[in-house]
Parts: structure tokens; sequence; C-alpha cells
């Protein structure tokens, strides 16, 4: 009975087009559509309360969409039982039945569609997470950690097209944590299976994942690798909720080579390029990653063809161990920032010495805006907070 | 530590040395418990006993009535037993229908309340428990009422021919049982809505993600962590139903509907015969034990924690 949708093995990307989830008046969830390739680690990041769990629910078929539509590869799924999807969840507290002990827990999914063996699988499936002498335990005997081991393997047991797990790090600690990811991203691409993990930390999302969907009040900002999200933010909130930027407002103006836009920020030239321009308009928000950009005694310049801004100020120098942070005052009033590896070449820069900033043009981005209020930023704290 | 002497002694104390610690903390629950296990010894061990010896009494020979002397007689029970089993068979039969009927309406009732009435739970909930307002006896005669020939229930009953032209409702064992069912029903409901609002909707959500439908979810998920709720309402229903004679008294008032209850009383209030009321509450007590163990085990004690 739990027939068709299950039986037909549909294979390909899941794939989310224009999905709308509304409570009353409240938009959760805004027009998302994304494709989720057969077989990836994706991450669905975002601050709490963007709408990740509600997108998740979704796909797993325990929230209803108020519109758009849901597909695992050819099959339409947007509005079929949960319980005849081939998807599993790992829920966001585990969710693991209290009644029954380990070894049923991870059975249950195999028992209800009367699948054969299923104690071999089950203790394969325990294997896998390193659990085979708990099996007789209940959920309640178990640390943190293991009951997470725990729930991914119930899930992982009934080799569902897509394992869907809401934020299963959240409650361990960051030494667990750490190690948990990379033992996820084992298992991954062990099984092979399309993975989509919710998590409002960034750092996880790019440690484990191939693709990255950002997402900010119920919409996807931007999606791609790691590397492209945090080399080539589209929008303020990604710029800074992916890591931290420096956002330095500024007026495209005439001139310039190839592929590169000149941009005047505070009466100082920047150059950008054209393919890292993601506004057209003459309003530019010229971003540059901390770590891209070279602290220079004042006086000197950066190599030719770098750009460079002038007048800066040490206001706070923090010593992190591998790095060294620094907050530099500009003439116009914003504090950049800027990460220099202590690499042993003389010591830091004390604070108030007159610097010049210099990065490769390559290292810009440009963003749509008019000002350099970071967008992102709140969200990211309050995320950090949590 | 320290706060469990202050406690006992009253008084702000100086930490004891190790070795004297020990006897206070030690005692501590005792005392706790003392007034519970005196409460229990003057009003159930001593009872118990008292009621023991009387079911050994004899009556005086050419004694007055109500005059009996301890001759320590178990062949009381044996008299009892073959005087009485079928009043006692129909004892439990009553109380074990009434607490299924109880179960099947309470569940479906408290699982609405706990899981979806929102903001309606509590007046819900008081709705369950305003019956108590009333007075026990005043509901029963008004089911007397209820399902009487001038009530609404016959008059349906017939029309719908699920009852032949000149029955009657009252005065049988249908009505024994709704009385006993309905009396008893807030005793069901409220440890089911107690075990039922506690599951987490994660759990559900869980069943169902886990290739369950709603109706195996129910049974392999919901009920088997409801079983304390369902464990404490049957027994909260069954044993007091058990030994219950209002109902049958008021909505039985027949031989044939005599509940264990209404012998007692009779034995105990009318003919005067107090060795045979005590032997029969002895035994009633005795049987309620041996069932409620039975069950418990059966049920699962595991779940109960
Ligand atoms: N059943 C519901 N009724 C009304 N609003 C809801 C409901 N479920 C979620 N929401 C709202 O939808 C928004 C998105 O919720 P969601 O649970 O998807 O957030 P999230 O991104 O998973 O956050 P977190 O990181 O805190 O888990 C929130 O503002 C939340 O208040
Ligand atoms: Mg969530």
């Amino acid at each position: 009975m739990a027939g068709a949708l299950l039986s037909d093995h549909p294979t390909g990307d899941l794939r989310l087009d224009r999905l709308v989830k509304r409570f009353g008046a409240f938009v959760a969830v805004d027009d998302v559509s994304l494709t989720v390739p057969k077989g990836s680690f994706f991450a669905l990041l975002g601050p709490s309360g963007c709408g990740k769990t509600t997108t998740l629910r979704m796909i797993a078929g325990l929230e209803e969409p108020t519109a758009g539509s849901i597909h695992l590869g050819t099959l339409d799924i947007t509005s079929a039982k949960p319980y005849r999807r081939p998807v599993n969840t790992v829920f966001q507290n585990y969710a693991l039945f209290p009644h029954l002990d380990v070894f049923e827990n991870v059975a249950f999914g195999l028992r209800r569609r009367r699948i054969s063996r299923v104690r071999e699988q089950v203790m394969a499936a325990l294997d896998l997470v390193e659990m085979t002498h708990l099996a007789r335990r209940r959920p309640a005997q178990l640390s943190g950690g293991q009951q997470q081991r725990i729930a991914l393997a119930r899930a992982l047991v009934n080799q569902p097209r897509v394992l869907l797990l809401d934020e299963p790090l959240g409650a361990l600690d960051l030494k667990l944590r750490r190690q948990m990811q990379l033992e996820l991203k084992r298992i991954q691409v062990e099984v092979g299976i399309t993975f989509v993990h919710v998590t409002h930390d960034q750092e996880e999302a790019m440690t484990m994942a191939d693709t990255v969907a950002v997402m900010n009040q119920g919409r996807i900002e931007q999606f791609g690798p790691p590397t492209e999200l945090y080399g080539a933010p589209r929008t303020t909130f990604v710029a800074n909720f992916l890591g931290q930027s420096n956002l330095v407002p500024g007026r495209r103006v005439s001139g310039g080579g190839s592929h590169l836009i000149p941009v005047d920020c505070n009466g100082q030239t920047v150059l950008l390029p054209d393919d890292r321009c993601m506004t057209s308009a003459d309003q530019v928000l010229v971003g540059v990653r901390p770590e891209k950009v070279h602290l220079l005694p004042a006086g000197m310049n950066p190599p030719t063809g770098h750009n460079r801004l002038v007048g800066g100020r040490v206001a706070d120098a923090s010593f992190t161990g591998v790095s060294t942070q620094y907050l530099v005052a500009m003439p116009w009033g914003q504090d950049l920032t800027v990460f220099a590896q202590n690499v042993g070449r003389g010591g830091p820069v004390p604070v108030g010495a007159a610097v010049t900033l210099g990065w490769e043009p390559e290292h810009t981005f440009g963003l749509e805006g008019e000002t350099g209020t970071p967008a992102g930023r709140d969200a990211r704290v309050t995320a950090r907070m949590r | 530590m320290a706060f469990t002497t202050a406690a006992r002694t009253g008084g702000p104390v100086p930490a004891p040395a190790p070795p004297s610690s020990r006897l206070p903390r030690s005692r501590t629950p005792y005392l706790l418990l003392l007034p519970g296990l005196v409460w229990l010894g003057l009003f159930f061990a001593v009872p118990v006993a008292t009621l023991f010896s009387t079911s050994l009494q004899t009556r005086v020979p050419g004694g007055e009535i109500g005059e009996y002397t301890q001759t320590f007689r178990f062949a009381n029970y044996l008299d009892t037993i073959g005087e009485y089993h079928v009043q006692f068979v129909r004892s439990f039969l009553y109380a074990g229908l009434a607490t299924v009927l109880a179960l099947l309406i309470a569940y479906p009732l408290a699982y609405y309340i706990a899981q979806r009435a929102g903001r309606w739970r509590n007046i819900l909930l008081v709705l369950v428990v305003a019956p108590f307002y009333a007075s026990f006896i005043l509901r029963t005669i008004a089911w007397r009422q209820i399902l009487g020939e001038e009530g609404p229930i016959v008059p349906v009953l017939r029309f719908l021919h699920l009852i032949p032209a000149g029955a009657t409702v009252t005065a049988s064992a249908v009505a024994v049982v709704a009385g006993l069912t309905y009396n008893f029903l807030p005793f069901m409901t409220l440890p089911l809505y107690a075990s039922l609002e506690r599951i987490d909707p994660r759990f559900i959500e869980a069943g169902g993600d886990l290739y369950a439908n709603p109706f195996t979810t129910f049974r392999r998920v919901t009920l088997p962590l409801s079983m304390p709720g369902v464990v404490a309402g049957t027994l909260l229903t069954f044993i007091p139903a058990a030994g219950d004679y209002i109902n049958a008294t008021l909505l039985g008032r027949q031989p044939k509907t005599t509940m264990i209850g209404n012998v007692v009383e009779s034995r105990f209030l009318r003919v005067v015969d107090y060795p045979t009321a005590a032997t029969l509450s002895f035994l009633l007590m005795a049987a309620i034990l041996v069932l409620v163990f039975g069950y418990v085990r059966r049920a699962g004690t595991e779940e109960l924690v």
C-alpha cells in the first residue's frame, strides 16, 4: 500500500519550484526554487526563523505548501503523504521513540514496509554509525551524540532518495560537533544518498556541503559551491552571513581597462572586475574579505595594479594566535577589518599607526546598495548567540 | 547535606564532622515517610485487621441480632463464596464492561483535548470535570429519568426498533453499566489526557516519516506512549466500579442486577450480618488486588515510569 511512490525508485534531482508557505498572513517560505543534484550534500543555511525547517518539512510532507511544487526526478511529490515519500528526516531533536530500544527504533521503517532481513540491515546501519554495542539500550539511556547517531541510522537504514537533516548537530558541544561533521560527511560519501542539511552555522555549511543555499526571511538569497558563495557573494546579506566582509559605498566612474570597473570610494578609486559586480546601478558597494587585505605602513604603496585605500589608522588590534585582527578607522568614518597572518615578519602593527590598505582587484566584489550598513550582520549575531 | 541537618533540627547548626553527618542523612527519608506511615497504619492497616477479624466471627447462639463472637471460622469464606459468587462475577462483569466502554469513549475525547483542542483545551477539561460539581446520587437519579419511559432515549430506541415495543431500559443491566460508565468517565479521561498531553507531536511525525500510515502510527507510537494513562485510567475506573452499589441500587433495582456492593450494604445495614459483610468486603479487596497485580504485570510496569 505504501506502493507506487516507494517502489518505483525515482532517481534524479530534488527540485523545489516556486515553493511558498504561508501561516495566516505570515509568509514563512517565499517563492523558493532550488535544485539539489542527486547524491550531493546540500546545506540550507540561514538565521533563526528564516524558514529552513518549514522548507524541510514541506519536502518531508509534514507541511503542505501553499503554492509551488516539489519533484523528485520526474515524480511530483508535492502533495504525497509523508509515509509514501522516499524521504527520511533526522529531526531537530532526534524524536527517537522512547518506548522502543535502539534496535527497534532503527527497525521501525523497515518493519512498516515489511522488508525482509530486518536484523541484518539494522545491524549494518548501526555498524555504519558505530553503535552496534548499544542496540538494546533505550534512547533515554544514550548521550546526545549517541542519540544523534541512532537518529541517523534510523533514517539511513531505509535507503531514502533524500535524507533531510534539521540541525542535527545543534545540541552537541563544539568538539563533538566537529567530529560529527566529519563523520556525517564520511557517511554521505559512503552511502551516496542526497543529504539536505539545515544549519545556521556557516562554518558547518561550508565545511560539509557541496552546495550551500543561503536563506533569509523565507527567500533564497544565493546558492552555489561554498567557495563561490564566499568569493563572490551576490547580496550584502550573504557577504556578511558567510564570513565577514568590508563593504565600502562607492560610485561608478568612467574609464577603466578590460573588464575592470573603476569605482570612486570617497575620493579614492578602486577597481572591480565586471563579472563580480552584481549591480548595474551607479551606486556600488565595494566588498573585500578581511583576509584578502594587506596592511602597509602609510606612504608605502602596494604593487602596481592593486587596489589601494589610504588614510587609515589602526583603531584596534586583537591577537588571535594564527592571525591578528585589525580594525582600521578610515577617514570617512568607517571601520574596516583586516586579518593578517602571523607569519613572523616583524611584530604586529601598533594601535594608532597610520596605514594604507591594499588588495588585488580580483578579490573585489560589487554589490547593490548605497550604504555600508552590513545588512546581514544583525542576523548573523543572532544566529551565533543561539 | 548541611541543609538536611538544619532542616531536621530546625536551626542553624555548625557543619557536622563527617562521621556524625551520615546519621541524619540516612534518617531523613524515614522521617519524611512517618506521617504517611502513621496515616496508613491508623486508617488502613488497623481497619483491615478489624475487618479480617470480624469476617471470622460467628453468631452467638441464642444471642441478640447483631451479636457476634470471635471463633476464627474460616469456613465463613466458603459459605459466602457459595452463596454470592453470582454477584461477584456480575460485579466484575459490569465493572469490566463499564471500564471498556469508558476507555472507548474517553480515549478519543482525551486525544482530542490533548492534541487538537488548542486554546479550547482548558475549557474542555473543565467540562470533563464539571459533573463532579453535582452530587453523585443526583446525577445517578438523573440517569433514571434519562433512561426512563419519558426520557429521550427509549422512544428513539423504539423508533429504530432496537428494543421491542414493550421493553424498557431502566431497571436493567444496560442501565447499571451505562450509569457506571458515565459516573467514572472522568476518572478515565483525566489520566489519559495527562499521558496523551505529554506525547511530543514530533514522535507522531517521525512515525509518518518512517512509512507508518496514521493508523499504524497510532498503534505503534501513540498507543504505547499513552499506556501509563490507559493503565491508570482503567484501574481508577475498574476498582471503584467493582465495589459500587449506588448505580445498581438506583438504576438496577432488581435482583438480577445486584452487585457485590449491594450485598455488602444490605448484609451490613439491614440484616446486621457483620461477618458476611466483612467476608464479602475482604474477598472483594483480595480479588481486586489479584486482578490489578496481574493486569499491571501484563501491561508492563516499565511503561508506568
Ligand atoms: N505552524 C506555524 N504557525 C505559524 N508560524 C510558523 C509555524 N511554523 C513556523 N512558523 C514561522 O515561520 C518562520 C520560519 O520558521 P522555521 O521553523 O522554518 O525557522 P527556521 O529557519 O527553522 O529557524 P531555526 O533556525 O530557529 O530552527 C518563523 O518565523 C516561525 O515563527
Ligand atoms: Mg528550524
